[in-house]
């Protein structure tokens, strides 16, 4: 016996694959972002999380796409209690002025099969550059989900100034990969 | 065997060598411990954990090349002092082993992989977990101590035997010291 709501579910499903689904709403507690960064040759993880921000996602048409993704830079864990306390500071994140980051993208492309890549701009205290992330692009139910990895150079954004500036004991790049998962948009 | 038979040079060499990396590592982790946060930490950190793993490293073949060619007899002396010297010695050697693989094993439980000399990314031996890591940091320190006072212990018997009894106990572990056959006193 079918519920209404399962029939509705199915309906759903069914114009999904006939036509192309836009995934709008970034969901926060699903959504993560990770990186690693080295310390004397050792790697070390860290991650955020609050993560939040609206993504405009047709697979079928990538070059309508856009996403505006926020970081809650005070939800950081740098993978030790010393080193996050120390990365909130004035010389690595400076939170208190800078609370979040951002990113804006102006323009997506489809690099083929599943693949996709974002150019936007990347903005972290007070600093924007310009940033191309690669990512991969999987419908799972009514969600959809972004994978990607890219390298920052810390540097480019004054994270680590003064003595942490020194890139033998910090490595100037930290990978940053990225897991959002986003709601199907409301139509 | 003589009792004034030297140790062999390997054994010299090792025997001195980690004493060096010891006394070197041991001051460090005092110091760097009470440091803030800077790149300068980090490295005195990395650099204690490489010293600590040579240790471990050059542990093994230590003990191999003892059962290989075992040391010279102990010097004459009442049996409370040789039941004595042989628990401080194999205690040491039980310690040497047991402060690096408690280093390593909390360095991993804290979250941080021990790469030797910045090159060679060790495995890491617990899962992170914090908890767990402030639990072997304590014993970290616990057994570096009491390897500190095995050692003064060790130590100030090697000396109370060349000033006070006067044999050739410290001599024959010492490099370049050439002992006559059959000595027992000088």
């Amino acid at each position: 016996m079918m519920t209404p709501r399962l029939v509705w579910s199915a309906v759903l499903l069914l114009a999904g694959a006939a036509q192309a689904v836009e995934f709008a709403e970034i969901k926060p507690a699903d959504s993560k972002l990770v990186f690693t960064s080295k310390q004397m040759g050792v790697p070390v993880d860290g991650g955020f999380g609050r993560l939040s921000g609206q993504i405009r996602f047709d697979p079928a048409v990538p070059s309508a796409a856009s996403a505006r993704l926020e970081i809650d830079l005070s939800s950081i864990d740098a993978g030790s209690p010393e080193a996050t306390e120390e990365v909130v500071g004035k010389q690595w994140l400076n939170v208190k002025a800078f609370p979040t980051a951002g990113f804006q993208s102006t323009s997506v492309k489809a690099l083929g099969g599943d693949r996709f890549e974002a150019v936007g701009q990347l903005t972290i205290k007070g600093q924007t550059r310009d940033l191309t992330a690669p990512f991969t692009f999987k419908q799972e139910g009514a969600a959809g989900v972004f994978d990607g990895v890219f390298v920052l150079k810390r540097l480019d954004f004054g994270i680590g100034e003064g003595t942490w500036s020194d890139v033998s004991t910090v490595a100037n790049e930290i990978q940053i990969k990225f897991h959002v998962v986003a709601g199907a948009a409301q139509h | 065997m003589s009792f004034t038979t030297p140790y062999s040079a390997p054994a010299k060499f090792a025997h001195w060598l980690v004493a060096a990396l010891i006394l070197a590592a041991f001051p460090l982790g005092l110091y760097m411990h009470e440091l803030p946060l800077s790149p300068e930490k980090l490295r005195l950190y990395s650099y204690h954990k490489w010293i600590g793993m040579t240790v471990l490293l050059l542990f093994m073949p230590r003990l191999l090349w003892r059962l290989v060619r075992p040391p010279p007899a102990l010097l004459p002396g009442p049996a409370w002092q040789l039941k004595l010297a042989e628990a401080t010695h194999w205690l040491l050697y039980l310690l040497m082993a047991a402060v690096p693989l408690c280093g390593w094993l909390m360095s991993s439980a804290k979250g941080f992989q021990v790469v030797y000399l910045g090159l060679l990314p060790l495995p890491d031996l617990v899962g992170k977990d914090q908890a767990l890591g402030t639990l072997l940091a304590d014993l970290h320190s616990s057994l570096a101590w009491a390897l500190m006072v095995l050692i003064v212990v060790h130590a100030a018997a090697a000396l109370k035997h060349h000033l006070i009894d006067r044999d050739a106990t410290l001599r024959r572990i010492l490099p370049f010291v050439k002992l006559p056959s059959g000595e027992t006193r000088p």
